[in-house]
């Protein structure tokens, strides 16, 4: 036993020196600005504060988005979760705008949805605020015929647009509607693209809520979490065991738990990452998710409404 | 050779029916050319402008691009099932019609991928999939099915060729120009038919024969599992391989028996093309017409009878009268039923009516294609709440109108060429020696 702790030392102090050269070499790479020509050609980028910054293309070479194969293993010994608490939610909206104004989706296209549900008509209807569910067998990432959506270590489902052909089978097969396709040239920043910002998105490639995992490397929720003014999102790490909505923190288990939250449309095997906790006890009526809409929202509800009443689903 | 001359007469005798393009024949070719250039213009605005040309949105995702490749793809069955088939059975019959049923099958092959591409919004990333390509996805298989059954198809019409080719090649009484005489010479391959040159000829047929049937079940299945492999309403079903399986050889033997009457009538093939070979199509017509409507009562009384929420909601839509209800009854109840007393009932079954049938069923079969792919997509798990009607219920633009009738132009005209270079009746398979008896049979 001695013997292999002291080899195990050893082991991971070589590894240890390795890497501290190697990190060292590439921080001299790094800072070694001087050999950086600088081209004039400048590009747009998201600093850690979120803000957009120009940066010269000749200046680019110590801070490249992380290699394909990185971005396509995920976070090890993470498995990121969302908990959305039904209860508070009054289709404020503000996860809606602040997502589409971080990923610079233009207005309509929507990555995150709130959909007015009724279970049935002696039920009440309730808001139903939707990312993508980065389902643990997830149907999109089984027929993607090029692997340009692909599942991580880390629980995510993310799109690589610069591969993605756009055939649109990901979107025919998703049951929950979470994808959505650009029709038109959209209109982002040219800021480096990497799966998990899914910033700039592509003309006929498939996009939808990423979970942002960029966020969470600079230590930060996901936008929409932070813009509910009801702390509806719940965002954490199920291995961690924790979830937070920036000003309430919960044990995953527990909450889940105590509060009989359910995965929706669990039933069609996908095993969602995304829990519910049932609208019980609520904040608001829904009734005040109607006030201030602009017309346009509202006629959406009253499509979807005519639905309810028509099929009584 | 007795056996030579009988045959190059039939050759010319076939030939002569193809001779300079009447004024009729121009116009129609003008006619096709236009429609192409139309498409040509229509392809060219979805590629500078996008698919926001088209009538695809966020739901329904594929349009009425999938409905035409499932479409050719259906229709090509006629060389491989029927042709196939009646091979292996040793169908004395099937010989003046196997040409015919060959070239839809090639033609069709040829043009139904391109819808699919049609479909795809990044045709400059089409190299991800040889480079990336994952076996987990039904297109992967679609891509391998596809690829192979076109050759396949392209090896059992040019077997099938040979024979004539090498007539062609002989033939004297014809003014067939040098470099034409010199495609025929390659293509006949040294082909004199000596007894060993007939044997392996012979077998390579039987055997691509009984290769092509089973290659074009696959391609079908693969097609329709394209759909089934999704847990969507109206889609996750298991009876969805074989039932598009059947759909297909029912609109291939439709489109067959169309494509003879043409050249019958316009081409004046009454001689070979004959009255028994239309009611003996029309009774495999009437056979596949009770198997399809068998599988389609089936598959929508089990998903009535089961009412589970979401499939009801589809269901519904297409026994709605005010949604797809009428085109839902055209083509489920009146595409089997028409046809099948059409070409059934004895005293009113003629040439006419047969044909006749076979269009009611093309056209059930495209139009129940339609309402395979577009109503599911129009009713997604979580109901659409959209204001733009666009992204609500899918409506046919005009480029997609346009490339749809550019595809059905490109297989007229395909017709129109080939068959000036091969004879659409096989001159050797009619005429045969018989090699027991020593004399020259002239089968029909």
């Amino acid at each position: 036993m001695k013997k292999n702790s002291r080899r195990d030392f050893l082991v991971k102090g070589a590894t240890a020196a390795v890497g501290t050269v190697l990190a060292g070499g590439l921080l001299s790479m790094c800072t070694k600005k001087d050999d950086l020509e600088a081209t004039g050609e400048k590009v747009k980028l998201l600093d850690t504060n979120g803000n957009l910054v120009e940066v010269d293309k000749g200046h680019m070479l110590c801070c490249s988005a992380p290699g394909s194969k990185e971005v396509r293993k995920g976070m090890p010994g993470r498995h990121f979760v969302m908990v959305i608490d039904l209860s508070r939610c009054r289709n404020a909206r503000r996860c809606v705008d602040a997502c589409n104004s971080m990923h610079y989706l233009p207005p309509h296209h929507e990555w995150l949805k709130v959909f007015l549900m009724q279970d049935s008509e002696d039920t009440s209807s309730y808001w139903f605020p939707k990312p993508c569910f980065h389902c643990d067998t997830p149907a999109c990432v089984n027929v993607c015929p090029v692997g340009a959506t692909f599942k991580r270590e880390d629980g995510l489902v993310l799109i690589d647009n610069e591969r993605c052909i756009g055939c649109k089978f990901c979107m025919a097969a998703c049951p929950y509607s979470s994808r959505v396709f650009n029709w038109d040239e959209p209109k982002s920043p040219n800021a480096v693209y990497s799966p998990e910002s899914s910033v700039p998105q592509r003309v006929g490639t498939v996009g939808k809520c990423d979970f942002c995992p960029d966020f969470f490397k600079r230590g930060e929720l996901p936008d929409c979490v932070m813009a509910c003014p009801n702390g509806v999102f719940f965002y954490g790490d199920k291995n961690e065991d924790v979830v937070t909505n920036g000003i309430e923190s919960f044990r995953f288990s527990e909450l889940v738990k105590n509060k009989s939250a359910f995965r929706y449309m669990e039933e069609l095997g996908t095993r969602p990452s995304v829990y519910y906790l049932p609208p019980v006890d609520r904040l608001y009526p829904v009734e005040k998710g109607f006030e201030d809409m602009p017309e346009e929202t509202r006629k959406a509800y009253e499509v979807r409404r005519a639905h309810i009443k028509k099929f009584n689903v | 050779m007795e056996y030579q001359k009988i045959a190059q007469n039939k050759l010319e005798e076939i030939f002569s029916h193809f001779g300079k393009p009447s004024g009729k024949e121009k116009i129609l070719f003008v006619l096709f050319g236009l429609v192409c250039i139309g498409a040509l213009y229509a392809l060219y605005t979805q590629i500078v402008e996008g698919h926001i040309v088209t009538g695809m949105r966020d739901n329904v995702v594929w349009g009425i691009y999938i409905v035409n490749f499932i479409f050719f793809i259906g229709i090509s069955y006629a060389g491989a099932m029927i042709s196939g088939i009646l091979h292996l059975l040793h169908v004395e019959w099937r010989k003046p019609i196997i040409r015919i049923a060959e070239m839809i099958t090639v033609i069709s092959t040829m043009i139904g991928p391109v819808y699919i591409l049609l479909c795809v919004g990044r045709l400059d990333r089409l190299q991800n999939i040889p480079l990336h390509g994952r076996i987990q996805s039904p297109i992967t298989w679609d891509v391998m099915a596809i690829t192979t059954y076109l050759s396949g198809s392209i090896l059992f019409l040019y077997l099938a060729l040979v024979r004539d080719y090498a007539l062609m090649r002989d033939n004297e009484g014809m003014k067939i120009p040098n470099w034409r005489r010199n495609i025929y010479r390659k293509l006949a391959a040294s082909y004199y038919g000596l007894p060993e040159q007939k044997k392996l000829l012979d077998r390579a047929l039987t055997i691509m024969s009984a290769i092509i049937i089973p290659l074009a079940v696959i391609v079908h299945s693969v097609l329709a599992w394209i759909f089934g492999m999704t847990i969507r309403p109206g889609w996750h079903s298991t009876i969805f391989a074989p039932y598009f399986v059947i759909a297909a050889v029912y609109s291939g033997t439709a489109v067959l028996i169309i494509a003879m009457w043409i050249f019958r009538k316009y081409y004046h093939l009454e001689e070979y093309l004959q009255e028994k070979h239309f009611k003996y199509l029309g009774i495999i017509l009437l056979v596949l017409a009770g198997i399809y409507g068998y599988f389609t009562f089936s598959e929508y009384l089990t998903v009535w009878y089961g009412s589970e929420s979401w499939e009801l909601e589809v269901v519904y839509k297409l026994f709605d009268m005010n949604s797809y209800g009428p085109w839902f009854y055209f083509a489920a109840v009146g595409g089997v039923l028409f046809p099948m007393i059409l070409a059934g009932v004895p005293f009113i079954r003629n040439i006419n009516t047969i044909t006749i049938a076979s269009v009611i069923a093309v056209a059930g079969m495209w139009i129940k294609r339609y309402l395979i792919v577009v109503p599911t997509l129009e009713t997604p798990l979580l109901p659409i709440q959209d204001t733009r009607p666009e992204y609500v219920n899918y409506s046919i633009t005009w480029v997609e109108w346009f490339l749809t009738f550019g595809g059905v132009a490109v297989f007229f005209l395909f017709f129109m060429i080939f068959i000036r270079f091969m004879p659409i009746i096989p001159v050797a398979d009619i005429v045969e020696v018989n090699d027991h008896e020593d004399f020259i049979t002239e089968k029909l």
